[in-house]
């Protein structure tokens, strides 16, 4: 059996609105990706504890509450302390120009500007799963 | 270091990939569980059944703070339906039970049924001895819930929690749909709602009328409010009851020895189906047998017991 694409999709922060993502979620499903999703005001912490419990390729999350200059750094932190870089961190939201390139220097591997068709998202996250390669030994 | 290394060290990463590792049934994963089987066989397994939206989820939340407690280790799994068509699925049982940390007792994985239909994913069952072998101490399979019975729960469990709601129907229907066969514990959720009383006394009479002795577990029915985390209590202690009864009178090693032969078939019924039934069209040219039998020259049933006999020769 192939390799199945996991994905972990999160809101973090206080805002509530949750359509975005949830078109998001819909459309990942309808590519054939198996899409966990965990809700609304997800801490970093949460969120990197699913995505580890659910051993997800990536995560991404939506932010339009204009914290995403910490939010994102925040998960990309946890990650790091929890020895689980290997997994992408992706997300979409209201970001200016300026803010989504400083992001993607930090490591955030896409910010998706409102409006971006979902096809994006989802080749965006086929051609990451292509150069994420696994070298552990299993047994 | 291996990933099995640090998955007997205890490290939740490591489990979680060697749960992937399992689910993809990627290279040597039969003999990874071999390994891990070595190992299982300490947990208790509980299992919780009953249509979509009957509080399944909130109740499994509800039940995993009970155990924090007692200090218990719990791994849960929750099913969810993987699309026929494009193999896709939306994993949402975690939105009613995200707040255990990593580093806590209680491990949550969600799992797709990847073309499965009994109510488990393909997997489940592979990957509740990974958590039995990883050590803890109680594992909880949350199934699908498509309404019709999901009997691959069974074979998964040895407690089965079936959760039904004031307007689920009433005790006839439940009893035709074969709840009454797989139910160790009835829930009633939402016995905030009207009417809950009635579906309860309902299924207790339903219940009285089956043929028991006292090798038979009288099967409790539970009202409960999930949300406000009402009467869990006694759900926990009506599934320990129940343990501790299927335990004295030897039915849980009857289950168990019937599990691991139901297991034993299910190997090899993949494996041949794997081998032969799926490599059909490579082992013969299906086309051409086809064309044979428009043609009126052979049949399916003829057929089908030369290539049987073929294989037989393999
Ligand atoms: N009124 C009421 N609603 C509940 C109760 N338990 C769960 N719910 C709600 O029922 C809905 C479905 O619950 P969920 O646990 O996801 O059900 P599942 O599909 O069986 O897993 C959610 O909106 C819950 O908040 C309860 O005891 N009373
Ligand atoms: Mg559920």
């Amino acid at each position: 059996m192939d390799k199945k694409i996991r994905v972990l999709l999160a809101k973090p922060g206080l805002d509530g609105h949750d359509r975005g993502i949830k078109v998001i979620a819909a459309a990942l499903r309808d590519a054939g990706m198996e899409v966990i999703y965990t809700g609304l005001r997800q801490t970093p912490q949460m969120i990197v504890d699913a995505a580890i419990q659910e051993d997800v390729d990536a995560i991404g999350v939506s932010i339009l509450s204009g914290a995403h200059m910490t939010l994102f750094p925040a998960i990309l932190d946890v990650l790091k302390e929890k020895n689980a870089s290997d997994i992408i961190l992706f997300g979409g939201g209201i970001i200016p120009d300026d803010d989504k390139a400083e992001l993607e220097k930090m490591g955030v591997a896409k910010v998706f500007t409102p409006g971006a068709p979902t096809e994006e998202a989802i080749s965006f996250l086929r051609d990451a799963m292509k150069s994420k390669k696994s070298d552990e030994n299993i047994m | 270091m291996t990933v099995l290394e640090n998955f007997y060290k205890g490290d939740k990463r490591a489990l979680s990939k060697i749960i992937s590792y399992i689910e993809d049934r990627r290279e040597g994963y039969r003999e990874l569980l071999g390994k891990l089987y070595s190992k299982s066989g300490n947990a208790i397994r509980i299992g919780v059944t009953g249509p979509p939206g009957a509080g399944k989820s909130t109740l499994v939340n509800a039940l995993l703070h009970r155990f924090l407690k007692e200090k218990k280790k719990v791994g849960v799994i929750a099913v969810d339906p993987s699309s026929p068509f494009t193999g896709g699925a939306l994993l949402g049982d975690r939105v009613r039970m995200n707040e255990f940390p990593l580093d806590g007792d209680i491990y949550f994985r969600s799992m797709a049924t990847r073309g499965a239909s009994g109510g488990l994913a393909a997997s489940t069952n592979n990957v509740l001895v990974a958590l039995d072998a990883f050590g803890f101490d109680v594992t909880i399979v949350e199934t699908v819930g498509v309404g019709q019975v999901e009997l691959d729960i069974i074979d998964a469990c040895d407690s089965v929690v079936v959760a039904l709601v004031p307007d689920s129907g009433d005790a006839v229907q439940t009893m035709k749909a074969g709840l009454m066969e797989i139910a160790d514990v009835f829930v009633v959720n939402k016995a905030d709602r009207p009417n809950s009383d009635r579906i309860v006394t309902d299924l207790r009479t339903a219940l009285e009328f089956k043929a028991h002795d006292e090798n038979t577990w009288m099967i409790p029915v539970i009202p409960t409010v999930a949300v406000e985390k009402k009467n869990i209590e006694e759900l926990y202690n009506k599934i320990f009851e129940h343990i501790a009864f299927i335990k004295a009178n030897k039915q849980y090693e009857a289950h168990r020895r019937l599990q691991i032969e139901k297991k034993i078939i299910a190997i090899l019924r993949s494996r041949f189906e794997k081998e032969f039934v799926s490599n059909l069209s490579e082992i013969v040219n299906l086309d051409n047998i086809i064309e044979e039998i428009s043609l009126g020259n052979t049949n399916p049933y003829t057929v089908g017991k030369e290539l049987y006999e073929k294989f037989h020769k393999l």
